[in-house]
């Protein structure tokens, strides 16, 4: 009697700090709701579209153009995407939530809820009351599946193997291209083993009745703690050989002619089987752990084996991001296959339920026709394994977790010209492993974070609210990366890229689209105006002269660099900062890296039949830097692709700026002209300052396979260095950036403004299929 | 060179023991020579009498240890004599009075070879040297517990067979125990289920693998059991459990879909979580110390009936022998393992049992012990 009462102030307590608002977000055009009720959690999704501001950029009349007139003008517009919003929360808050939904939605012809999950028939009356929508039940394991599906394909770094006395204690794997076959045990009060071949095809082959439940009820009985969380945590304070009977208990130690060591377990709990003893709380949920964590991972094994599959993935409340759970099964995995199956998790395993729900509620959508990406600024990530570390995160654990994915203009896939798609990782680096260089990238992004803000304020200089909201955004990027410092893994692995791209999913959630349009305006005009004078020089110069020239005007135009601090303070300081002196700036050969020799070996050969180009930043380097150079290519014979951005990032040339600029530049140079249908301008489907070969454009993947590509160029820090300094291609490739970052040259053994310039041809010559 | 008439090159002298001695019980097989000759009798050193008197005329020693009297074949031909082997059992906490009885009745002066198997060989050797004067021959118990198993069949129990089998093992009224023979017992999935359990993949006599193991046994069962509900043997344990009923302790299939789990083939009668309605309060509070001990026992044998069958599939091994201590007076779990194999592998596989479950290694350890006297 007396607990019920304490309950019930409890979830009141609850309810009164609960900011709904920031959780259930965009409600307004919210439609098509799902929603999965577990033992003692609820997870909601629904569909929204959001409202965002977009810098689209418009080239003036020709002829109107004068010369004191900027060449293109730049308007925000707006633009509405589509978004998947799943939230988390304690069954406990389920009635505080309907009627905050029930008040706040508006625009919706909903009529029905999928529903999945135990819990949705005890709550069924409740929602259909509060929400006026239908329950619409759905089977429990074909949701489970269908979310499982769509995290695998669309949610990078979704997939880890978790390791408790490694570097990090998460490895996450990249995604790969094939997600079939797979075996996916769910471990909720039972065990359902269920084998996946395809989107819609899979059985379940197997199970146990020694599961979540079993732990929860025989730990229970034996230790009276009632919550699954503390017997867990008792567990992890507990020596179970106090209460197991191990291998040395009756042979003395090992049993060596069966290769069986003697700390291994004979007989779970074999050594309470007596009234003389008093066992303590501690090691008998140790005990049972152990036993049903080995038990599961032993059937999983025997399954796995009896179908020849290699990828098992764990899900279910027992498993649900407890560490200790996820060590347990994850020896007995190894300890059974001898350490050929690792045991594979999910980031978001909690929610595959709701996802599935959803996608079957939305099928008239073809959610499964687009790609998704994780939207970092409104995802709450993975959870603190010590939550004594961050607070902040614990408070948030007993409340309310949030998953954000938004709907991605274009179909990603895999450059074609991978040598190995499935083994390629963009990053150079993974901060989660690397504690020096992490510490040094994120001091580094919160010192930069003074500078972007006040960018941010001055792109939209006519707008008083701007240094409201840019505020805001540094709120939210701040507590962002105070959340990494903590938990690193949070969003995957934690890379110079994924800070990148989550202050761009910041700096959209406040509406500063592009802060950078008017400076990549301004520096586009200025460098047009010096393209003749430098073609100029160019011609004057003997080929070999040429030739070194031309790299060299790719490398100056590459330290025009707002993404880099200590190029920023330059530029920012001497506006006189011209390409010539950047090229003053530049390592002298031997560069850091430098097969300049090979590569011009090369250009004696015959030409490339077609090069695909990845340009980076916005004026001196896209014009004065990649045009020259990719003129040479043109006048070679070669067919020139140029990908760039398709939305800004930094001070990036978008796709829509270089059309602008192409066309310009053929206007003032005949040779540009005279090759313009050689030179394609493709969009490379991201807006991040780095490059993920593995999610690029459809249409540039077509493109590319149809030209026959043979030569990749990737020039700049972010898509050379941090990315795809590694990356092996099936064809040539030219990757060259300048270190503009003194950390990372002193790494690479180099100084700032250290060359890398690094031709590759691949070792293995594809034969003919 | 001299045989006689069994291929025994000299007479082994008395008293003949097997001993295996396990995590939790030390099973010892005495063969009892009945063709004691006058002449012989008047030899026989009066320790050795002493021994032969105490293990034969008590069914009972000391608070634990026991001899299985419905278990003893007679008039069974070892070694060119014949006699009746006996089967004791006690627990392996006893380890250290049975080492001290030994030096008691000077059993060091009778020069006999003792012959042992399972872990507490090893974990005892230096004990048994040190304490009795005694040396043991250590020998794999797996060995032990494959050659005894195949001997007992061969000899037969008493003029019965000693293998059975579960006729109509789905139906509970129909189900009944059928003698049959091992007469080809290869390969077959040899589960021996003590403390822990063992399963092995057997070829021939001398050919076998250890497929897995599992640590949750009849060591878990009687632990989980005296945590659970205060008892203190395996008999009692098991009289609880015969009495319980283990649903309301177990979640079933249709606890939580109202009835089959038709999409999967689950029977709404299956058990979905053992132990699974303990997580609510409610239940805790209104289940009795019999429901507790059934829902371990049914949780127990199942999961290795689940195993055993999982492993014979991988092994493609259709006939599934399971031995051990565990399934001792235990009709309960034969009766659900014969089920669990023949329901769940759609009538493929078969269990077979056998009358002497735990003994096997002991009588391995004994027909190595008349082995040795072969070899010169």
């Amino acid at each position: 009697f007396h607990q019920a009462g304490g309950q019930s102030s409890h979830s009141m307590d609850k309810s009164i700090t609960l900011p709904p608002d920031e959780i259930f977000r965009n409600l307004e055009n919210a439609k098509r709701f799902a929603i999965d009720i577990g033992g003692s959690l609820t997870k909601l999704a629904y569909y929204s579209t959001v409202q965002h501001k977009v810098a689209k950029v418009r080239s003036f009349d020709h002829a109107a153009k004068s010369d004191g007139e900027p060449l293109y003008e730049i308007s925000v517009q707006e633009e509405i995407t589509a978004r998947l919003h799943f939230i988390k929360f304690e069954n406990t808050y389920i009635e505080t939530c309907l009627d905050f939904i029930k008040d706040h939605l508006v625009n919706t012809e909903t009529k029905v809820i999928k529903a999945t999950g135990g819990g949705a028939y005890k709550f069924k009356d409740l929602i259909e009351k509060k929400l006026k929508l239908k329950v619409d039940k759905e089977d429990e394991m074909s949701c489970l599946i269908k979310g499982c599906n769509f995290v695998l394909k669309n949610i990078p770094h979704e997939v880890f193997v978790y390791a408790k006395h490694g570097d990090s204690e998460f490895r996450f794997q990249n995604t790969h291209p094939d997600i079939f076959p797979y075996l996916l045990v769910n471990i909720g009060s039972g065990v359902s083993i269920v084998k996946v071949e395809a989107e819609d095809r899979f059985e379940r082959i197997g199970g146990s009745s020694i599961g979540g439940g079993t732990f929860w009820g025989l730990g229970a009985l034996l230790t009276k703690t009632k919550r699954f969380d503390e017997l867990l945590q008792l567990a992890s304070r507990g020596q179970h050989t106090s209460v197991d009977m191990l291998v040395k208990d009756i042979y003395g130690g090992a049993y060596g002619c069966l290769g069986l060591t003697g700390d291994l377990i004979a007989s779970s709990f074999g050594k309470s089987a007596t009234a003389e003893k008093e066992f303590s709380k501690e090691d008998m949920a140790k005990s049972l752990l152990h036993m049903i964590s080995n038990d599961i991972g032993q059937l999983a094994c025997l399954y796995a084996r009896l179908h020849n599959l290699s990828r098992v993935y764990f899900g279910g409340f027992f498993i649900r991001g407890h560490p200790v759970t996820m060590h347990t099964i994850t020896y007995s995995i190894n300890y059974f296959t001898k350490g050929e199956v690792q045991a594979l998790f999910l980031r978001h395993e909690g929610y595959l339920g709701a996802i599935g729900a959803f996608l079957k509620g939305a099928e008239e959508d073809n959610p499964n026709q687009y790609c998704w990406g994780e939207n970092y600024a409104g995802s709450s990530g993975l959870l603190s394994v010590s939550p004594e570390l961050n607070p902040m995160q614990r408070e948030r654990s007993g409340t309310f977790d949030m998953l954000e994915m938004d709907r991605l203009e274009r179909q990603l896939v895999n450059l074609p010209l991978l040598q190995d798609s499935s083994s390629y990782i963009p990053d150079t680096v993974d901060l989660t492993e690397d504690t020096l260089a992490r510490e040094y990238w994120l001091c580094c992004f919160e010192e930069a974070l003074d500078g972007v803000v006040k960018r941010a304020i001055a792109s939209q200089k006519d707008q008083p609210e701007a240094a409201e909201r840019a505020e805001k955004f540094r709120q939210k990027y701040r507590d962002k990366l105070q959340t990494l410092r903590h938990q690193p893994f949070a969003y995957g692995s934690l890379t110079v890229r994924s800070l990148l791209d989550t202050r761009e999913h910041c700096l959209n959630e406040f509406n500063f689209p592009d802060p950078y349009s008017k400076i990549k305006q301004k520096e586009n005009d200025l460098a047009l105006k010096s393209y003749q004078r430098v073609l100029k020089t160019l011609e004057e110069l003997s080929w070999e002269q040429r030739q070194i020239a031309l790299v060299r005007g790719l490398l100056a135009g590459n330290v025009f660099d707002w993404g880099a601090k200590a190029v920023s303070d330059v530029l920012e300081s001497d506006p006189e900062f011209g390409f010539e002196k950047a090229k003053q700036q530049l390592q002298e050969r031997p560069w850091l890296v430098d097969t300049y020799n090979q590569w011009i070996e090369r250009l004696k050969g015959p030409p490339h039949k077609c090069a695909l180009f990845f340009v980076d930043n916005s004026g001196m380097d896209i014009i004065l830097g990649v045009f020259p150079f990719v003129r040479e290519l043109l006048s070679r014979g070669t067919e020139v692709v140029l990908a760039s951005n398709s939305g800004p990032a930094l001070n990036d040339v978008t796709n829509g700026e270089l059309q602008i600029l192409t066309e310009r530049i053929a206007a003032m140079d005949p040779a540009i002209q005279y090759a313009l249908d050689r030179l394609t301008l493709v969009q490379s489907g991201s807006s991040s300052p780095c490059l993920d070969l593995s999610r690029l454009d459809k249409v540039l993947a077509t493109v590319v396979r149809e030209r026959g590509t043979d030569l990749v160029v990737i020039e700049g820090m972010g898509r050379a260095i941090h990315t795809n300094y590694y990356a092996a291609l099936s064809c040539e490739s030219l990757k060259l950036a300048v270190i503009k970052n003194s950390w990372l040259a002193d790494r690479l053994g180099g100084k700032i403004f250290s060359v890398v310039f690094k031709y590759e041809v691949p070792s293995i010559i594809q034969g003919h299929h | 060179m001299f045989l006689n008439t069994t291929g025994c090159l000299w007479i082994l002298s008395f008293p003949w023991f097997g001993m295996d001695i396990g995590g939790t019980l030390v099973k010892l097989v005495y063969f009892e020579p009945k063709d004691i000759t006058a002449e012989e009798e008047q030899e026989e050193v009066e320790s050795l009498k002493s021994i032969r008197r105490y293990l034969t005329s008590n069914v009972a020693y000391g608070k634990t240890g026991v001899r299985d009297v419905h278990l003893e074949l007679r008039e069974l031909s070892m070694c060119g004599r014949t006699g009746t082997l006996h089967f004791i059992r006690f627990p392996t906490a006893a380890m250290h009075r049975f080492i001290q009885m030994g030096r008691d009745k000077n059993f060091s002066s009778l020069h006999t070879t003792l012959c042992a198997t399972g872990g507490g060989a090893y974990k005892f050797e230096s004990d048994f040297r040190t304490t009795a004067d005694l040396e043991l021959v250590k020998l794999d118990e797996l060995d032990c517990l494959i050659h005894g198993l195949l001997y007992v069949d061969s000899v037969g129990f008493n003029g019965h067979p000693e293998c059975y089998y579960f006729e109509n093992p789905s139906d509970t009224q129909a189900c009944v125990k059928q003698p049959c023979s091992l007469a080809h017992p290869f390969p077959m999935l040899l589960v021996n289920i003590g403390s822990g359990v063992s399963v092995l993949a057997v070829y021939s006599k001398d050919n076998y693998k250890r497929v897995t193991g599992t640590s949750l046994g009849g060591g878990t069962f009687l632990g989980l059991c005296c945590l659970l509900t205060g008892c203190e043997t395996f008999e009692e344990a098991l009289e609880m459990a015969s009495k319980g009923d283990s649903t309301k302790v177990d979640k079933l299939v249709r606890d939580i879909y109202g009835g089959d789990y038709q999409r999967f083939g689950l029977q709404g009668s299956a058990v979905a979580s053992s132990f699974g309605h303990m997580m609510s309060k409610e239940r805790r509070d209104s289940i009795s110390r019999e429901d507790l001990a059934r829902a371990t026992l049914v949780t127990i044998t199942n999961n290795i009936g689940s195993i055993a069958r999982m492993c014979a599939v991988n092994e493609k091994i259709e006939r599934v022998v399971f031995v051990g201590n565990f399934l001792r007076i235990n009709t309960v779990s034969t009766k659900l393992l014969a089920y669990a194999m023949d329901f769940w592998s759609k009538g493929q596989l078969r269990a077979l049992f056998l009358e002497h479950e735990g003994y096997f290694g002991a009588v391995g350890a004994l027909l190595e012990l008349l082995k040795a006297s072969e070899d010169p």
